[in-house]
C-alpha cells in the first residue's frame, strides 16, 4: 500500500469530506484560532463547558485534507470528555507526530492512528498538529484547566 | 536555434538524481532554479583556490577575488544592457533590493499624501516594503486592478497613476500565473505625471531577454538564484541619476570614503549602496551563470519555453476538471502554470506529486492579494525552464490522474 493510499484513503478521507461537529457556538467559553501562516491553514476551535466536562465543541477551518480532517477527528475525540482527558490526549497525540513516540490510543480514539502516515511527510506533520495546538492555546487561557 | 536539451539536462547534476525512489521531475524553478555544473565549479574553485576578501587586500589573493567579482558586475550589466558596471547594486536578494529602493529613495521622495501604484498581482516582496514606507510617510497606495484572466485591467491607468504618484512598482511576470504584462502604458503615464517605474524582474529576467535601457526602466531589481546562478545575491539596476541622489541605507565597511569618531563621508558608486562583506563566492558564480544563460541564448529560452507551455496547457485542459489560472495567450505569459483540483487543496495535490518524484509548488506563492481576488487559498504551481521537457510535462500529467484516483470521491466536478 503507497504513503497516499495510506495517508488519503477511507478515515482521513472520510472526515475531510464529512467534517464531524463543522460550525460555530455563538457563546462560548473556550474559543481560539490557530493559522499555519506559511501554508494558510486554518482552524477556529469553539468548546462550551458544563463545569470542566466538555459539553458542546465545534470548529470551522479551511486547508488541506490533513489540517480539516484533524480537526474534525478532534471534536469527535473530545466531545463528552473532560479537560483534563483533553489535555492528556493532546500529549499523547503531540509526543506521537513531533516525538516520534509509539501511540497507544484508547479504543474510541483509534481515528487518530490514521494521522500517523503523516510522519513519513514531514513538511505535512504542522498540518495534523494545527487544530491541537490550538486547543492548547484554548485551553491554556482556561485557569480552571490548569 | 532550438535547445539540445539532452545536453543541457547533462550540465545539471540534480536531475539525474532520484526523488523518492523515482526520477526527479523539477518543476519548480520559478522559486529557484537548479545550478549548472558551471556555476558548481566555480564557487568551488573560488573557495579552494582563490578565497580572499575583496577591495581590501594588497596582496594577490584580494586583487584576484576583487577583479572577479567586479568582472561579474561588468557580466550584469552586459546582460540586461545597462550602460555601465557601477549602477549595479548587489544585495542579497530581489526582497533586499526592492526594500533598499524603498529605505534609500523612498524615505527621500516620497511624503505625505503622496501615491505608490502596485498591481493586484505582486509577491509579497514588492508589496511588503511599500506598504512600510507608506505607513512611515502616510503615503498612499493605489492599486492597478485585475481582469479574470490575470492580466492587467489598464483601463483607468490615467485615474491610477496621477501628478501625485511617486512611484509606480510593478512586476516583469508574475511568479503565479506567468502573466509576462505589457509595461509600456504604465510607462508611459509615469512619464506624463513624472513618476519613477521599479520593474520587478525576479521572474521576468530568467526568461526574457531584457533591456533596461531600451524599455526605460528607472530601477531593475532581480535575483540569481532563478537564472541558474547562486542563492544570497540579488542585483538592483537604477538609472545613474537616481542612484547619485540615493543616501547610504546601511552603514559599515566598504561604503565609507572617510570615518572620523562623530561623522563619516561616503564612497562613490557602487560601493556607496553595498555595505560590509558581500557574497564574493555567491557573485563570481552568478558571473559563470550568465556566461551559461548567454551561450543557450535567451532568445531560444523563451522559445523552448513555451513551446512546453503550449503542450503543457493543451494536455492540462484535454485532462478535463482543472481550474486554469493565467492568461492563455502564450505571448503575454511565461512557463508558469497555476491550477487546481476543485475540492482538493494544493498541499494534497503537493504531497501526492512528491510521492511521484514530482517536485512542484503550492499554497499561495507569497501573492496573498492574488488568492484573494480569486476567492482561493492557493494554487498548484509547475513552472517550467530551459531543462524541462515533454517528459518532464508527461509524468506531471500521470502525477495528476493519481491525484484523481485518490481524491476522487471528494472532487467538485
Amino acid at each position: 500500500m503507497s504513503l497516499s493510499d495510506e495517508l488519503y484513503k477511507e478515515v482521513l478521507l472520510d472526515h475531510y469530506q464529512n467534517p464531524r461537529n463543522y460550525g460555530e457556538i455563538i457563546y462560548p467559553d473556550l474559543h481560539e484560532e490557530g493559522v499555519n501562516p506559511l501554508c494558510g491553514d486554518e482552524v477556529e476551535l469553539f468548546i462550551r463547558l458544563d463545569g470542566d466536562v466538555i459539553s458542546e465543541i465545534r470548529f470551522r477551518g479551511k486547508g488541506c485534507s490533513i489540517s480539516q480532517a484533524s480537526a474534525s477527528m478532534l471534536t469527535e475525540c473530545l466531545l463528552g470528555k473532560n479537560l483534563s482527558e483533553a489535555k492528556r490526549l493532546l500529549r499523547e497525540l503531540k509526543a506521537n507526530l513531533l516525538e516520534d513516540k509509539k501511540s497507544n490510543y484508547a479504543e474510541e480514539y483509534s481515528d487518530l492512528d490514521s494521522l500517523e502516515a503523516v510522519k513519513k511527510l514531514p513538511a505535512r506533520i504542522k498540518c495534523a498538529v494545527l487544530p491541537w495546538n490550538t486547543l492548547e492555546k484554548a485551553v491554556e487561557k482556561f485557569p480552571k484547566a490548569i | 536555434m532550438a535547445l539540445d536539451v539532452q545536453k543541457i539536462r547533462g550540465d545539471f547534476p540534480i536531475l539525474s538524481t532520484e526523488m523518492n525512489g523515482k526520477p526527479l521531475v523539477f518543476l519548480d524553478s520559478a522559486a529557484s532554479s537548479q545550478k549548472p555544473n558551471s556555476v558548481i565549479q566555480t564557487v568551488r574553485k573560488y573557495y579552494e583556490m582563490e578565497n580572499a576578501n575583496i577591495h581590501r587586500g594588497v596582496y594577490f589573493l584580494s586583487q584576484k577575488a576583487t577583479e572577479k567579482y567586479e568582472f561579474a558586475r561588468i557580466k550584469v550589466s552586459r546582460f540586461i544592457g545597462a550602460p555601465c558596471a557601477k549602477v549595479i547594486i548587489f544585495t542579497r536578494n530581489t526582497t533586499e533590493s526592492i526594500n533598499l529602493v524603498a529605505q534609500s529613495w523612498g524615505r527621500t521622495n516620497v511624503h505625505e499624501g503622496d501615491e505608490i501604484v502596485l498591481t493586484e498581482l505582486e509577491h509579497h516582496s514588492n508589496l511588503v516594503p511599500w506598504q512600510m514606507l507608506a505607513q512611515e510617510k502616510q503615503a498612499v497606495l493605489k492599486f492597478i486592478p485585475l481582469n479574470y484572466d490575470s492580466t492587467l485591467d489598464m483601463t483607468n491607468l490615467d485615474q491610477i497613476i496621477t501628478d501625485r504618484t511617486k512611484l509606480v512598482a510593478v512586476s516583469q511576470m508574475s511568479n503565479v500565473t506567468g502573466t509576462v504584462h505589457d509595461l509600456n502604458p504604465i510607462l508611459r503615464r509615469a512619464r506624463q505625471v513624472g513618476a519613477k517605474v521599479l520593474v520587478d524582474g525576479a521572474q521576468g529576467v530568467c526568461h526574457l531577454p531584457a533591456n533596461v535601457q531600451k524599455q526605460d526602466f528607472d530601477f531593475y531589481a532581480f535575483s540569481a538564484h532563478k537564472m541558474l546562478g547562486p542563492t544570497g545575491v540579488g542585483i538592483l539596476y537604477a538609472k545613474e541619476e537616481i542612484l547619485e541622489t540615493m543616501p547610504p541605507w546601511m552603514g559599515g565597511g566598504d561604503m565609507i570614503a572617510k570615518v572620523w569618531k562623530e561623522k563619516s563621508t561616503y564612497a562613490d558608486l557602487p560601493a556607496r549602496l553595498e555595505a560590509g562583506t558581500p557574497n564574493i563566492a555567491g557573485v563570481i558564480g552568478f558571473g559563470a551563470a550568465i556566461d551559461y544563460l548567454e551561450a543557450v541564448g535567451m532568445d531560444a529560452i523563451r522559445k523552448h519555453e513555451l513551446e512546453l507551455l503550449s503542450y503543457a496547457l493543451e494536455r492540462m485542459e484535454d485532462f478535463g476538471g482543472l481550474e486554469m489560472y493565467g492568461p492563455r495567450d502564450l505571448s503575454v505569459r511565461g512557463g508558469v502554470i497555476s491550477f487546481n483540483f476543485p475540492g482538493v487543496h494544493p498541499h494534497d495535490v503537493g504531497s501526492i506529486l512528491d510521492e511521484e518524484g514530482i517536485a512542484i509548488r503550492v499554497g499561495h506563492h507569497c501573492a496573498q492579494p492574488f488568492m484573494d481576488f480569486m476567492g482561493i487559498s492557493g494554487t498548484c504551481r509547475a513552472s517550467l525552464y530551459l531543462y524541462n521537457t515533454k517528459e518532464d510535462v508527461d509524468r506531471l500529467l500521470d502525477g495528476l490522474k493519481k491525484v484523481k484516483e485518490i481524491f476522487g470521491r471528494v472532487l467538485k466536478r
